[in-house]
C-alpha cells in the first residue's frame, strides 16, 4: 500500500512537469516530496525473476545507445551488465527499460525497475525528498562551453557580450545566469529546445558559444567536420555527479548496487582488468585484491552473493577504467579525457572505499 | 439587296478554339499565367523551386554516400546513408529477432488481404475475405507474438515502423466503431448514456495524448491486481483508441447533425426501429459527409504513434534517436529524420488519396 501511495505521488507530480521541456540531467527543484520506505526485498525479487530490470536512457551518446545488432551499449548500460553479473551471474540477464527524463523517477518508485542507471545527477532533493538512495558517483560531469577558436577567447570569463545557445527550461539555464552574474558579464541567450537543435544553431553561427554538460559537448564536438576550429573552454560551472540510484529503504539492495560500483572502481586502482583477472584469481600478494575476488575472506557472503560476485561483475565489461575507455575515452569518437573521473591516485577524484 | 430570308442557312463546321486556349499552351495560360499577379507568382515559384530541388537532390543523391561502416567513412558533402545497410532492419522491425522477421512480413502481406474487402468492392471472393478479416487480428497476434509452435517474441522486442503500423492500424480500426457509438450516444435520449458519452469525450479531449500514455504506463498497473499485467503495447493501443475515438465521435456528430431531420422522420415513418434507421438511413449519409474529417483523424492518429517513446517503446523515430546516440553515427539526425519522414509521408498520403477516391465514388451514389 505504501508503494502504491508513493508511486501515485511521484507519477502525479511528474505529470505536472509533463509540460516542461525534458531535461536530461538536471534537478527539477520543484520535484515532489515522496517520503518512502519500501519494505520489499528487491534482491529476492531479482533473484526470483532471474532478470535485472535496469532503467537507462532512450539514447544518449556514450551512455546508452544501440549497436548495429540492436543491442544496448554504453557507459550506463555497462553498469547494468556488471550488476546483473554480480547478482545473477550473467551480464546478459538484464531487461533494459528505456526512460525519459519525465518517467524515470516514477518508474523507479513504482518498482518497474530495480535500479536506475540513467545519467542522473545526485542532488539533495532527489536523495532526500524523492526518497531514493544514490549508491555512488559513476561519472563527474559539469556544465561547460564550446566556442569557435576564431573568437580569440581562451576562457568563459572573457565571453562578455557573447550570444550563447542554451536549452530552455533546464538548470543549465540557471547555472549560466548564476555564473555570469557572479562574474559580472553580460550575455545574450539564444533559447533552443533540444540538444540537436542547439548543435545545428551553433554550426549555423546563430550563437558564438554553446553550453551544456561537458560529456554532451564532447559528443557534439565529435560531430563537427572542422572540430579543430572549435574549443571547449576550461571552465566547468556546475557540479553534475551522475550515478546509479535505487529505492530508499532497501538497504541490502543498495549495498549490492553500491559495492558493485565500488568494485569496478577499486579493480582499476588495484590493477585488476578483464585481461588479467584469471591470473589474479590464482592468488596475489595483495590481500585487498584477494578479498575482492573472493579468494580470501567472505565479502560476497556478507552481501548475500556468491564468493565470485566481483569476478563476474569485472568479467562483464572490465574495470571502471576499461568501461570508461570503451565508451567515453580518448580512443572513442567522444574523446573524453578522464579529468575529474581519473582515480584519486592519478589526479582525479574517483575514490572508492576499501574492500575489507 | 436580298432579304435575309433568301439566304439559305449554311452550317459551317465549328472552328477550332484559338490555339492559345488548348493544349499545353492553353493549360499554362489558364493555370499558371491567367493574370498579371498569377504570372509573377508562377515565376517566383519556379525560381524558388529551381533553387531548392537541385540542392535537395544533390544532397540526397548525387553527392551522398551509401557505403561505409561508420560516419567517419563518409567523406562527402551530401547525405551519409551508410547506416542504412546495417540499420534498415532496426528501423523496420525494432529489436525483433533476425530469424523471425519473416513473420512480420507475412503479417504485413496478409494485412492487405484483410483490409481489401472493406476498402473497396468487386474483390473476388469478397465474402470469404471478410471472414478472413475478422480472423486477421488473431492470426496477426499469433504471427507477431508467437504461440502455436512459433517462437514466443516478447512485445518489448517490437519496434521500428512495425510498431507504428501495429499501434496506428489498431487505433484506426477500433476508433471508428467506438467513435460512432460515442457520437450516437451523445445524441441519445437516455440521459445516463448521453452524460457518460459526453463525459468521456470531453475528458479525453481535454488531456494531451502524451499524458494519457504516461498514465497508462505508470498509473494503470497500480489499479490492476498485482498479478495482472497488461502488456504495454496493449495499453498503448487502448489509450490511442480512446483518444482517437473521442475526436472521431465529434467528427461523426458533425455528420449526423448535417442530415436533415426529414431523413430521421422518414425512417420513423417507415416503421424502422432506432438501430435499423441509423444503419440504413442516417449513418450511411452521415459517414459519407464525414469522410474528410474521419481520415483527418486517422492521419493525426498515425503520426501520434511516435509519442510511444515517452513510455520507452521504440517506434521508428525512437530507433532513429537511439541510433544517432551511437558514437559511430552521431550527428546524422538530418538523414534519419528525412528517412523516417518518407515512411510517414507514404502512409499518410495514401490514406488521403484513398479518402478522395472514396468520396468521388460515393458522390455518384447520392439521391
Amino acid at each position: 500500500m505504501k508503494r502504491f501511495t508513493i508511486t501515485i505521488a511521484a507519477a502525479v507530480l511528474t505529470l505536472g512537469l509533463a509540460g516542461c521541456d525534458e531535461n536530461e540531467q538536471k534537478a527539477e527543484n520543484t520535484e515532489p516530496a515522496a517520503p518512502q520506505a519500501s519494505s520489499t526485498n528487491t534482491f529476492e525479487e531479482v533473484k526470483a525473476r532471474g532478470v535485472l530490470q535496469c532503467g537507462i536512457n532512450t539514447g544518449l551518446a556514450g551512455f546508452a545507445y544501440t549497436d548495429d545488432n540492436g543491442k544496448w551499449a554504453g557507459f550506463d548500460v555497462a553498469y547494468c551488465r556488471a550488476l546483473a553479473a554480480a547478482v545473477l551471474g550473467d551480464p546478459d540477464k538484464v531487461k533494459y527499460v528505456n526512460l525519459t527524463g519525465k518517467n524515470r523517477f516514477p518508474a523507479l518508485a513504482s518498482g518497474e525497475i530495480d535500479v536506475l542507471s540513467r545519467n542522473t545527477t545526485w542532488t539533495f532533493s532527489r536523495d532526500v525528498k524523492l526518497g531514493f538512495t544514490f549508491v555512488g558517483v559513476s561519472y563527474y560531469d559539469g556544465q561547460g562551453f564550446i566556442g569557435r577558436k576564431k573568437l580569440g577567447v581562451k576562457s568563459a570569463k572573457e565571453l562578455d557580450g557573447a550570444s550563447i545557445c542554451i536549452q530552455t527550461g533546464t538548470t543549465t539555464e540557471l547555472n549560466l545566469a548564476d555564473f555570469f552574474r557572479v562574474n559580472k558579464i553580460k550575455y545574450e541567450p539564444v533559447p533552443i529546445e533540444t540538444n540537436e537543435e542547439a548543435r545545428k544553431a551553433y554550426l549555423a553561427e546563430r550563437c558564438d558559444v554553446y553550453t551544456t554538460d561537458a560529456s554532451g559537448l564532447a559528443a557534439t564536438k565529435s560531430t563537427f567536420a572542422d572540430a579543430d576550429k572549435h574549443m571547449v573552454f576550461p571552465e566547468i560551472i556546475s557540479k553534475e555527479p551522475l550515478g546509479p540510484l535505487v529505492r530508499q529503504g532497501d538497504d541490502a539492495w543498495a549495498d549490492i548496487a553500491r559495492w558493485t560500483l565500488n568494485a569496478l572502481i577499486n579493480a582499476e586502482e588495484y590493477g585488476v582488468t578483464s585481461a588479467n583477472i584469471d591470473e589474479m584469481l590464482k592468488g596475489t600478494k595483495n590481500p585487498e585484491i584477494n578479498r575482492m575476488l573472493g579468494t580470501e575472506g567472505s565479502l560476497g557472503e556478507m552481501l548475500g552473493l556468491p564468493k565470485d560476485w566481483a569476478v563476474k561483475a569485472l568479467k562483464a565489461g572490465g574495470n571502471y577504467g576499461e568501461i570508461f575507455d570503451r565508451y567515453l575515452g580518448e580512443k572513442t569518437p567522444l574523446g573524453l579525457s578522464r579529468g575529474l573521473n581519473a582515480l584519486w591516485s592519478n589526479g582525479g577524484i574517483l575514490y572508492a572505499p576499501p574492500m575489507r | 439587296m436580298s432579304s435575309p430570308k433568301d439566304t439559305p442557312n449554311v452550317y459551317t463546321a465549328a472552328r477550332p478554339p484559338p490555339a492559345a486556349s488548348v493544349g499545353l499552351i492553353g493549360w499554362l495560360r489558364q493555370n499558371l499565367f491567367s493574370s498579371f499577379s498569377n504570372t509573377i507568382l508562377t515565376l517566383v515559384s519556379i525560381y524558388l523551386l529551381s533553387l531548392a530541388i537541385p540542392a535537395v537532390l544533390d544532397w540526397a543523391f548525387w553527392s551522398s554516400q551509401v557505403s561505409g561502416d561508420n560516419r567517419f567513412d563518409c567523406k562527402v558533402e551530401g547525405a551519409c546513408w551508410a547506416w542504412l545497410d546495417q540499420r534498415l532492419g532496426q528501423f523496420l522491425f525494432g529489436f525483433y529477432p533476425d530469424g523471425e522477421r519473416w513473420r512480420v512480413i507475412l503479417a504485413f502481406v496478409l494485412l492487405f488481404a484483410a483490409l481489401l474487402p472493406w476498402l473497396t468492392t468487386g474483390v473476388p471472393g469478397q465474402r470469404y475475405l471478410r471472414w478472413f478479416s475478422i480472423a486477421y487480428p488473431f492470426i496477426a497476434t499469433v504471427l507477431l507474438a508467437g504461440g502455436f509452435g512459433l517462437e514466443q517474441v516478447p512485445t518489448d522486442k517490437f519496434g521500428g515502423f512495425m510498431l507504428n503500423l501495429i499501434v496506428g492500424l489498431s487505433g484506426i480500426v477500433l476508433s471508428l466503431p467506438v467513435g460512432i457509438l460515442l457520437a450516437l450516444g451523445r445524441q441519445s435520449k437516455l440521459p445516463l448514456i448521453r452524460w457518460l458519452c459526453i463525459g468521456f469525450i470531453e475528458a479525453v479531449r481535454g488531456v494531451p495524448l502524451i499524458t494519457l500514455l504516461f498514465v497508462s504506463n505508470i498509473l494503470l498497473p497500480i489499479f490492476l491486481p498485482p498479478d495482472v499485467t497488461l502488456d504495454s503495447i496493449i495499453r498503448v493501443i487502448i489509450m490511442v483508441t480512446a483518444f482517437a475515438s473521442a475526436y472521431m465521435a465529434e467528427v461523426i456528430r458533425g455528420g449526423l447533425q448535417a442530415i436533415p431531420s426529414g431523413q430521421y422522420e422518414a425512417a420513423n415513418a417507415l416503421g424502422l426501429n432506432y438501430w435499423r434507421s441509423m444503419r440504413l438511413i442516417v449513418l450511411p449519409q452521415a459517414l459519407r459527409i464525414s469522410i474528410p474529417g474521419i481520415v483527418n483523424t486517422f492521419i493525426g492518429l498515425f503520426k501520434d504513434t511516435t509519442l510511444v517513446i515517452v513510455i520507452g517503446l521504440f517506434d521508428i523515430l525512437g530507433i532513429a534517436n537511439a541510433m544517432v546516440s551511437n558514437p559511430d553515427w552521431l550527428g546524422l539526425s538530418t538523414e534519419t529524420y528525412v528517412f523516417v519522414a518518407v515512411f510517414f509521408f507514404v502512409v499518410c498520403f495514401s490514406m488521403s488519396r484513398y479518402s478522395m477516391w472514396l468520396e468521388r465514388r460515393l458522390s455518384g451514389q447520392r439521391h
